[in-house]
């Protein structure tokens, strides 16, 4: 059978270009891999390579012309046997140039990538052409019962988030003994903040792993273990050395269960303080909390209280996807009531009300809950009852929780120290415009750090941050008082 | 001449330093290159030239706009993934950037799904998520398919620390390219799988070109089976244009990894006939160049005039297999041509699970 050659494209965006030069001649014969002729664009040149074997039967765009559409024949080929002179007389195309019927794109189109690439020889098509659905963030309306999650009656016991980030790695590490924690400083040194404190002494090397100084490097590790259905634990020493692993999180951990069509996932936390410390300048103190919401395939957490710290790691480290948890060094150290239950979790994507109130919704997470409770208090003498509700979960985000008490409140504040631009308040605020506008009875305000660089002397660094007086102003702003 | 599978020594034992250089040599099939008995290369035969011919069809269907966006062919370096697929045992792990189609087919993954996925369509191995760059197997263990250069090398590795965590015996082969050599995570990759004794061997398929940046131009140190010697992991030049002096390498290297010795790399020497992606016109490089390592060096040319001159095959036999090869080849392209688009309600789906 005679085989059409076709005039083949450089680039998706390539239209049509010159046929410049035919290496091979009518009657030649030809084999896969010969170069049968080269087309140019203003952009490149390029080889037009045989396919097939056989006896170049007929040329039917010569040397030399301009503007040759993309899949036009330029030439036949007859196949093993076939009878040349036949095949040549069975072209379809005139044997004469095939000028393409549209304008030549301008060069600035085709940098821009603006002209349309040719539409694909037989590309089916689909009867619906519209943008299916995002499936909504919203599901009821009503907040969760955050109380629930403690059954009553329960003991209380005190204890630092430190020692409650401990306990959730031992206990399951206990259970599944493909759980294992790897990072800098996190078993002979007992953790750069002491949080795998006793790890090493109850699962031994094999489990709880030193690593050299490579952020980048041993993030990949645990993907690639994750990647083999292991359940890595990879501790930063803080979240601001991530940036040197920042790929490995986001285009291999994250984005793989999409790009192969749900047949490979990466069950890995990645877990460390996150934002500011105290005094350790700019490199020391960034809150990446916006940065990772930002991305489709993680998961983000952010506790504050050391209950939630517990639950949700449990929970973060039996979840399938790969998980950004941000802790708060900060907060390590301080201690708050924490069930004693023999398996203590917390369900990702559920927000807490921290606090009751029905005049003004202060929505915050992680150590931004210290400004927002202190605020809460500070209005509460000024006859102001301020709800303030505790995101846990960055991402996905609990807009239920916030929209229910934005309907009963009719304003909100945002507390976060990140930086103000793209933010985690910029997206609530956005949030509760498309599911509550109606209910708003002042502007969403937000309060976050300062856009700047954490600067390193005492009286700026406080400057920079949030404060509880800016929060009190804040509130009383939307509540028009 | 002949640097085929030349050891270049342990680092630190100073036999590294004896490897000489290899720049401007001519390559070939070295005079001791370990033979191949018929089957080896019957089977060699057939699967390079599965690979050739389905990378020409991907080169032709991407002239005719039904591929999209970059399109990395892989002709011209097919000796190196065959020959490393020879040396291995079921449950080894392959792992690669995005010149990714000859080792999906190396590993077994059907033609038709690898065609689909370039094509973009619901029958792709990733059901056209992915694309070129990004197909998986696990059945097959073959763990992509990796568009960031050099971030498969320290994925690599942590399949060898599963391997090693679990103690199941397998080896992970970690594939990355002569520009992929210069980024940082492949020396913190080194550093932790000889510290921990990984059973990974790194294939360095060094094609000569980073895109259109020459090895020269780019590396201080263009001898890439010492890259890791500071770090005490052994490492062997290897003609990778001759595939039974890949298969031997292989088998060393892999009998080392596998042995609990650490990590092995082997540097393979090849070459990419075409341009680094389909946009590519490859301009730096000369056409005498191309043309003599296609008609002197030809990986499947070398199997070829075996097959006749020492087995004694028939050009009709020989004929046979082109022609079966050809026939997956076109079921695949006609497959992926009309297998419908994705359903547009699989935007949503396999974010998360």
């Amino acid at each position: 059978m005679a085989i059409d050659i076709l005039m083949p494209a450089l680039s998706p965006t390539m239209e049509q270009g010159k046929l410049a030069k035919w290496l091979k001649k009518e009657g030649d014969q030809v084999k896969p891999g010969d170069v049968l002729a080269e087309i140019e664009t203003d952009k490149a040149t390029m080889e037009v390579e045989a396919i097939d074997e056989g006896v170049l039967a007929k040329i039917l765009v010569s040397d030399g012309t301009d503007n040759v559409a993309v899949n036009t024949p330029i030439a036949i080929l007859a196949g093993e046997g076939e009878d040349v002179s036949a095949a040549a007389s069975s072209a379809k195309a005139p044997a004469a140039s095939a000028p393409a019927a549209q304008p030549a794109p301008t060069p600035d189109m085709q940098a821009e990538g603006l002209a349309d690439r040719p539409a694909p020889a037989e590309r089916p098509q689909q009867t619906d052409l519209s943008t299916p659905a995002a499936p909504s963030v919203i599901t009821n309306r009503t907040s969760y019962n955050a109380m629930a999650e403690i059954p009553e009656g329960t003991e209380l016991v005190n204890m630092t988030v430190r020692e409650a980030l401990r306990d959730a790695m031992a206990e399951e590490m206990r259970k599944d003994e493909g759980v294992f924690v790897m990072g800098e400083e996190v078993a002979e040194y007992q953790g750069a903040y002491k949080v795998t404190q006793g790890l090493l002494q109850e699962f031994g090397a094999k489990r709880v792993i030193d690593t050299p100084i490579t952020e980048h490097g041993f993030a990949g590790v645990g993907v690639g273990a994750a990647f083999t259905g292991l359940r890595p634990i990879v501790e930063f020493m803080t979240f601001n050395f991530a940036m040197q692993a920042i790929d490995q999180i986001i285009n291999s951990a994250a984005k793989t269960l999409y790009m192969s069509g749900g047949q490979l996932g990466a069950p890995i936390v990645f877990r460390g303080p996150n934002g500011a410390a105290a005094r350790v300048g700019a490199q020391h103190s960034h809150d990446y909390a916006a940065w990772y919401s930002n991305v489709p395939g993680l998961k983000v957490i952010a506790p504050y209280t050391a209950s939630d710290a517990k639950g949700l790691l449990k929970s973060a480290i039996r979840d399938p996807n790969p998980i950004v948890f941000l802790e708060n060094e900060i907060l390590y150290g301080q201690s708050f009531p924490v069930p004693k239950l023999d398996d203590f979790t917390v369900p990702i994507g559920k927000a807490r009300i921290h606090r009751e109130g029905k005049d003004v919704t202060i929505v915050s997470f992680s150590i931004g809950m210290t400004y927002a409770l202190k605020a809460a208090q500070e209005l509460e003498k000024e006859g102001i009852d301020a709800e303030v509700i505790d995101l846990r979960t960055i991402r996905p985000m609990d807009t239920d929780t916030i929209v229910a008490s934005v309907m009963k409140t009719g304003r909100c504040v945002t507390v976060e120290e990140g930086f103000p631009q793209s933010g985690i308040g910029a997206e609530i605020a956005m949030r509760i415009m498309e599911n509550a506008f109606d209910y708003l009875d002042a502007p969403v305000a937000r309060v976050t750090g300062k856009d700047v660089p954490m600067p390193y002397a005492a009286n700026l660094e406080k400057l920079a941050l949030p404060s509880v007086a800016e929060v009190v102003q804040a509130a009383k702003a939307v509540c028009y008082r | 001449m002949a640097v085929a599978a030349r050891k270049a020594g342990r680092a630190g034992s100073g036999a590294a330093n004896k490897t000489t250089s290899t720049k401007g040599s001519t390559r070939g099939a070295a005079p001791n290159s370990p033979q191949f008995d018929k089957n080896q290369d019957l089977s060699a035969y057939n699967e390079m030239l599965l690979i050739r011919r389905f990378e020409e069809k991907s080169g032709q269907m991407y002239g005719m706009g039904l591929i999209g966006g970059f399109c990395h062919l892989y002709i011209g370096q097919e000796a190196v993934v065959v020959g490393m697929q020879m040396a291995t045992k079921e449950g080894d792990q392959v792992i690669t950037g995005y010149r990714d189609h000859g080792h999906m087919l190396a590993c077994g993954m059907d033609a038709k799904g690898v065609m689909a996925e370039l094509t973009g369509r619901r029958g792709g191995l990733s059901k056209g998520k992915g694309g070129s760059m990004h197909m998986f197997s696990k059945e097959k263990h073959f763990y992509g398919g990796h568009g960031i250069v050099g971030a498969q090398v320290s994925l690599g590795t942590g399949i060898a620390f599963a391997n090693h965590y679990r103690e199941n015996g397998n080896v992970c082969l970690t594939y990355f390219g002569d520009g992929a050599a210069n980024q940082g995570q492949v020396y913190e990759s080194f550093n932790m799988a000889q510290l921990w004794k990984l059973p990974v061997v790194y294939v360095i398929e060094n094609n000569r070109y980073a895109m259109g940046t020459s090895v020269s131009r780019a590396s201080a140190q263009t001898d890439f089976s010492k890259r890791g010697v500071s770090f005490g992991i052994p490492g062997e030049q290897v003609d990778g244009m001759d595939i039974r002096a890949v298969y031997a390498a292989g088998q060393r290297a892999i009998e080392h990894a596998r042995s609990g010795k650490g990590p092995y790399i082997l540097e393979m020497q090849t070459y990419r006939y075409r341009g680094h992606s389909m946009s590519d016109p490859a301009k730096y490089r000369t056409k005498d160049e191309v043309t003599r390592m296609r008609e002197e060096h030809d990986p499947i040319e070398q199997v070829r005039r075996r097959l006749l001159e020492s087995w004694k095959l028939s050009e009709d036999e020989l004929k046979a297999i082109d022609s079966k090869v050809r026939e997956i080849v076109n079921e695949a392209a006609e497959f992926a041509t009309h297998d419908p688009e994705p359903d547009p309600s699989e935007l949503y789906t396999d974010i998360l699970l």
